[in-house]
């Protein structure tokens, strides 16, 4: 059953990267790029921890947190470069 | 290692250590300083001279020490007849220099620096004499085309030193190289470096096929050593040198450097036909053309250096002869041509000390005024020529008695009339020194007041004369070390006897011919020089230089075509060479049949794929814009670390991820004052060009992986896996890799590391008082901007994400060793965590709170890597051994502690730092384009207001 159920969500979350990666291809703005991107990372994220129960191992965890981390501060960089300019004032 | 052995390293030693001095002893006068010179040359003089006995009886005595014995290469020395003869010239002739430079060079020249040169070359010269080892050989042979480089530029005001030193040095230095071919090719057939055993394989050598290619190239560097035509050119132009330097270097050393290894290589090389018509040959043509021109050269000291060179091509015509008889006549011309020699050029140093001149021309009647310098001159001179009861007489009748029945081709006559008429041309221009300088009527335009300078300065030159004549009169004092270096040279037992007459032999008439003919061309000189002048001739110099503009034309062609200063030249050459290599290998033995099944492609990962493939051809299509390109590039970061992790290889995964993040700031922060849209600099056809060079690249590195996944191919990676518990104690291979397996490399790369980012530093300073700075300041980037500078929540959020992230760094850096994780990655989560603040926060408040400065990191983390490698010296261990071992603490697991955890840390405090300092030097920038700081920690802070409120009511 887990099985089935991990094929579906792993294709939701395929179905998704593809869709950001559409938003970020077509934009039209820097800030849909932005989101999309992030919103990619949070889907690679969930990817991560799928593969991780599917392997049944936790190794994958920690990719999967580290990913978390600095997704934030990539996109928090991006962000900064966008509204101020400087990202380190 | 026996008591001489020891002693024989210590003479070998001892003038490299004694370098050391003068320099310094020159602050306690000019007197001290030639003394300390003195003392090591005497020590090793004496020190020679206590092992002389022993080496005369024949035993050869022997010092190794072990240096690399992978390559053959050993500091090994040996002493035998040959080596005795020639180190005590250079020691004993060395000593005469030093009291004569004392008193020749001037108060305005450098005399420390002159000493520590003169030493420097008397340790290369004594090292190529006793080196055993041919490896060990050429390194001083190169050795003393350097010092004596040195030497002969010493004056390096004097445009004719500068160059002449450069000639000599490109000359010897091109020879040497020919050299180094050969003696490997050498060293090859008879699978040994080492002399003795070279020279006890003299059959091998010469029934092997290499024979002649190795002869030729030893020749090569022989010939240009020792100026033998057609590459005589060089040493008259070293004749810019200092006198001593000449004295020292023309007569005794340098260029007979090529003679002893000539003579060293005799059991091996000599006695075929090769040998004779190569080495016999061009000795006698270097020989008669040398006398030549000696006769006509104005300049005393060029008409001394061209009778060098007549000389040297005596001596290595001899030795080409290849019998024994001419190996004893020319270890005995050796010794008589340093003695009349040395003391020439003393001669002829001393003239121009005290006449201010060298030209023959101007001089003349220097007897009355001189009469010191008159007696040694002529006393040396009259040796030169080949007069009785002086010693060149001897070895220069020893030389034509060899002549006299040498066959040459099918001719008889050849040989003996050649050597014949280079005898009278020596009688000539030996004669025309005495008589053209000495003799005939004072005159009264000399430059200068010529008289006989202080005893310092013919006190050396009077002491080989007084050996001209003991060895010209009393032959057989010179009999025991002739025996011995004879010896040592033809590998047989030799007895010669030396004696003043012979009988009445061919060689006496030849003598006598060019006795008589030599005094007859003196008399014609007049008429002579007139025709010599008029007839047109080959300028040495002038080819020379020729040569090397037209070289140095070509090479700057070659240069300017390929490094134009453009990256995408140096890409393409670099991308085109190496698929055209790939492409090369492929075709040589194509591939074997692939092993391995493919695997099938799940949909997720095909999605993966799918992304990198858009994001990779969209960053070409779009990047012009710069930030655009940015976010795809986070794209193709995000999916290749997703991949590593699905690929089994978390380690990596980990360190992408964070090298992403950090690569990406950088990048943002250079990218502010920046455009953010680049030009479209390339024409079509150089894009299409390009493309398809990139095409062929990518295409190749695919199909290399692909080529490799698809077969089981036995690598490194087995033996690691393998071994990783077992000698690095640490089940994540990847990381035992880095710090055990490989770590010498890890810490060359921590380093390299460490030193970009002090690099970075001092380019930003440098560029930021540059005219950078000035276009930073006149432009505006802070047009349309929001007016959130730090706002609330970012500070909020990333102080708690502060200790959650130290946290995760040390975790991921204690657990390194065993599970994925490790020092680098580490080091870059907690420089993200630390930059999170710095943008929350701003750059002076952050900055106020940092108490360690990122330079001071990036030394503490090599210093702590590079003292945890030592400390398995310590252990009697290789360095960077790691040893590791089991700790129980009671409220914790028991848990491993490694050597290698305390490198990891100096890698993880290099990797901190570097990083960190490279930030900060970027953002310097902003502060220099006149942004200003935040000093408080975020733009509005609730608290302090509504303290105030309270305060308020």
């Amino acid at each position: 059953m887990i099985e089935y159920a991990l094929f579906f969500a792993a294709i939701c979350y395929g179905v998704a990267l593809l869709m950001d990666l559409w938003r970020i291809a077509v934009g039209p703005n820097a800030a849909d790029r932005i989101l999309a991107l992030d919103t990619m990372v949070i889907n690679v994220i969930a990817l991560l921890v799928l593969y991780g129960v599917w392997r049944g191992t936790a190794i994958y965890f920690e990719a999967a947190m580290l990913v978390a981390m600095v997704g934030f501060v990539s996109t928090v960089a991006y962000c900064r470069f966008l509204l101020r300019g400087d990202i380190i004032e | 290692m026996s008591h001489e052995g020891t002693l024989l390293i210590i003479i070998a030693l001892l003038p490299f250590v004694g370098a050391l001095v003068p320099g310094v002893m020159i602050r306690a006068g000019r007197t001290a300083c030639a003394w300390f010179t003195a003392v090591p040359t005497a020590l090793a003089l004496i020190m020679l001279l206590i092992l002389a006995p022993d080496v005369m009886r024949g035993e050869v005595i022997q010092a190794e020490l072990q240096w690399m014995p992978q390559l053959g290469l050993s500091a090994s020395f040996f002493l035998d007849g040959l080596g005795l003869l020639f180190a005590c010239m250079i020691t004993g002739v060395g000593l005469l220099i030093i009291l004569y430079a004392r008193f020749y060079l001037s108060g305005d020249d450098p005399m420390g620096q002159f000493y520590t040169y003169l030493l420097l070359f008397q340790g290369a010269m004594l090292g190529i004499v006793l080196s055993d080892n041919i490896l060990l050989l050429l390194i001083f042979w190169e050795l003393t085309s350097l010092s004596s480089f040195l030497l002969i530029g010493y004056w390096k005001h004097l445009p004719e030193g500068r160059q002449g030193a450069k000639m000599a040095l490109t000359v010897t230095g091109a020879g040497g190289l020919a050299m180094i071919a050969g003696m490997l090719i050498l060293g090859n057939i008879v699978g040994s470096y080492n002399l003795t055993d070279i020279l006890q394989a003299g059959d091998q050598i010469k029934a092997s096929e290499w024979y002649l290619p190795a002869l030729i190239l030893i020749l090569l560097g022989v010939f240009t050593k020792s100026a033998q035509f057609p590459f005589h050119f060089w040493l008259p132009h070293a004749m810019a040198a200092p006198t001593p330097v000449s004295a020292y270097l023309h007569s005794a050393t340098m260029v007979k450097a090529g003679v002893f290894l000539m003579a060293r290589m005799w059991p091996a090389l000599a006695g075929t036909d090769a040998w004779f018509y190569i080495v016999a040959t061009t000795g006698l043509i270097t020989m008669v053309m040398g006398a030549l021109i000696a006769l006509f050269k104005d300049d005393l000291k060029a008409l001394l250096a061209f009778s060098t060179v007549s000389h040297l091509g005596l001596l290595t015509m001899l030795l080409g002869f290849g019998t024994q008889a001419a190996a004893v006549a020319a270890v005995f011309h050796i010794i008589n041509h340093l003695t009349f020699k040395a003391a020439l050029f003393m001669t002829a140093g001393i003239i121009d000390h005290e006449a201010h001149t060298r030209d023959i021309k101007r001089l003349g009647g220097l007897r009355h005024l001189m009469p010191i310098t008159f007696l040694i001159g002529t006393v040396a001179a009259l040796s030169m020529a080949g007069i009785p009861l002086f010693n060149g007489f001897l070895s220069k009748e020893m030389m034509l008695e060899e002549a006299s029945h040498t066959k040459w081709l099918d001719s008889y006559y050849v040989v003996p009339v050649l050597a014949t008429f280079g005898a009278l041309l020596s009688v000539a221009y030996s004669f025309r020194f005495i008589s053209h300088v000495f003799l005939g009527p004072v005159r009264d335009d000399y430059p200068s007041n010529p008289h006989d300078p202080p005893a310092g300065m013919w006190l050396a030159p009077a002491l080989l004369c007084t050996l001209v004549i003991v060895i010209g009169v009393a032959p057989f004092l010179a009999d025991g070390i002739v025996r011995a270096a004879a010896s040592a040279v033809t590998g047989a037992e030799l007895d010669p006897h030396l004696k003043i007459w012979h009988g009445v032999t061919p060689a006496l008439w030849m003598s006598i011919i060019a006795v008589l003919g030599g005094l007859v061309l003196l008399l014609l000189h007049r008429p002579l020089d007139k025709a010599w002048i008029a007839t047109p001739r080959p300028e040495a110099k002038a080819i020379f230089d020729a040569l090397i503009m037209s070289v140095v034309a070509l090479m700057r062609r070659i240069t300017d075509a390929t490094h134009n200063g453009a990256i995408s030249r140096y890409l393409a050459i670099f991308t085109v060479a190496s698929v055209a290599l790939g492409w090369i290998a492929y075709s040589g033995s194509g591939l074997s049949a692939p092993t391995r099944e493919l695997l099938p492609v799940p949909i997720v990962i095909a999605v993966g794929w799918v992304m990198l493939v858009v994001a990779t051809v969209s960053v070409v299509v779009m990047h012009h814009h710069r930030f655009r390109a940015l976010v795809l590039i986070g794209i193709i970061g995000l999916s290749i670390s997703a991949g590593f992790v699905y690929l089994s290889a978390p380690d990596l995964a980990l360190t992408q991820i964070s090298v992403e993040t950090v690569t990406i700031m950088l990048l943002l922060l250079a990218l502010h004052f920046l455009p953010k849209v680049t030009p479209a600099e390339s024409s079509g056809a150089m894009r299409f060009r390009d493309g398809i060079i990139a095409l062929a690249a990518g295409g190749g590195v695919g199909a290399l992986a692909y080529a490799f996944l698809m077969r089981d191919i036995e690598t490194i990676s087995d033996y690691h896996i393998a071994n990783s518990y077992e000698g690095g104690g640490g089940t994540n291979v990847v990381n035992v890799i880095l710090v055990d397996f490989r770590g010498y490399d890890t810490f060359g790369e921590i380093i390299v590391l460490g030193i970009a980012g002090l690099v970075i530093y001092a380019l930003m300073h440098a560029l930021l008082d540059g005219p950078a700075a000035r276009r930073l300041k006149n432009t505006d980037y802070t047009q349309d901007r929001s007016r959130d500078r730090h706002p609330l929540m970012m500070v909020v959020v990333t102080r708690v994400l502060m200790p959650i992230a130290v946290v995760v760094g040390i975790y991921i850096f204690l657990r390194g060793h065993n599970q994925p994780g490790g020092g680098f990655v580490a080091g870059l989560v907690i420089a993200i965590a630390l930059l999170m603040q710095y943008m929350a926060s701003g750059f002076a408040w952050t900055q106020e709170r940092k108490k360690i400065e990122y330079h001071t990191m990036i030394g503490l983390g090599v210093v702590i890597a590079a003292l945890t490698g030592v400390g398995s010296w310590l252990a009697g261990r290789p360095f960077l051994t790691s040893a590791y071992t089991y700790v129980h603490l009671p409220p914790i697991e028991e848990f491993e502690l490694a050597t290698a955890m305390l490198f990891d840390l100096g890698v993880f405090l290099t990797v901190l730092g570097a990083v960190m300092l490279m930030l900060y030097s970027l953002s310097r920038i902003a502060r220099s384009a006149g942004e200003t700081v935040n000093e408080a920690a975020m733009d509005y802070d609730p608290g302090e207001h509504v303290e105030d409120a309270k305060g308020g009511t």
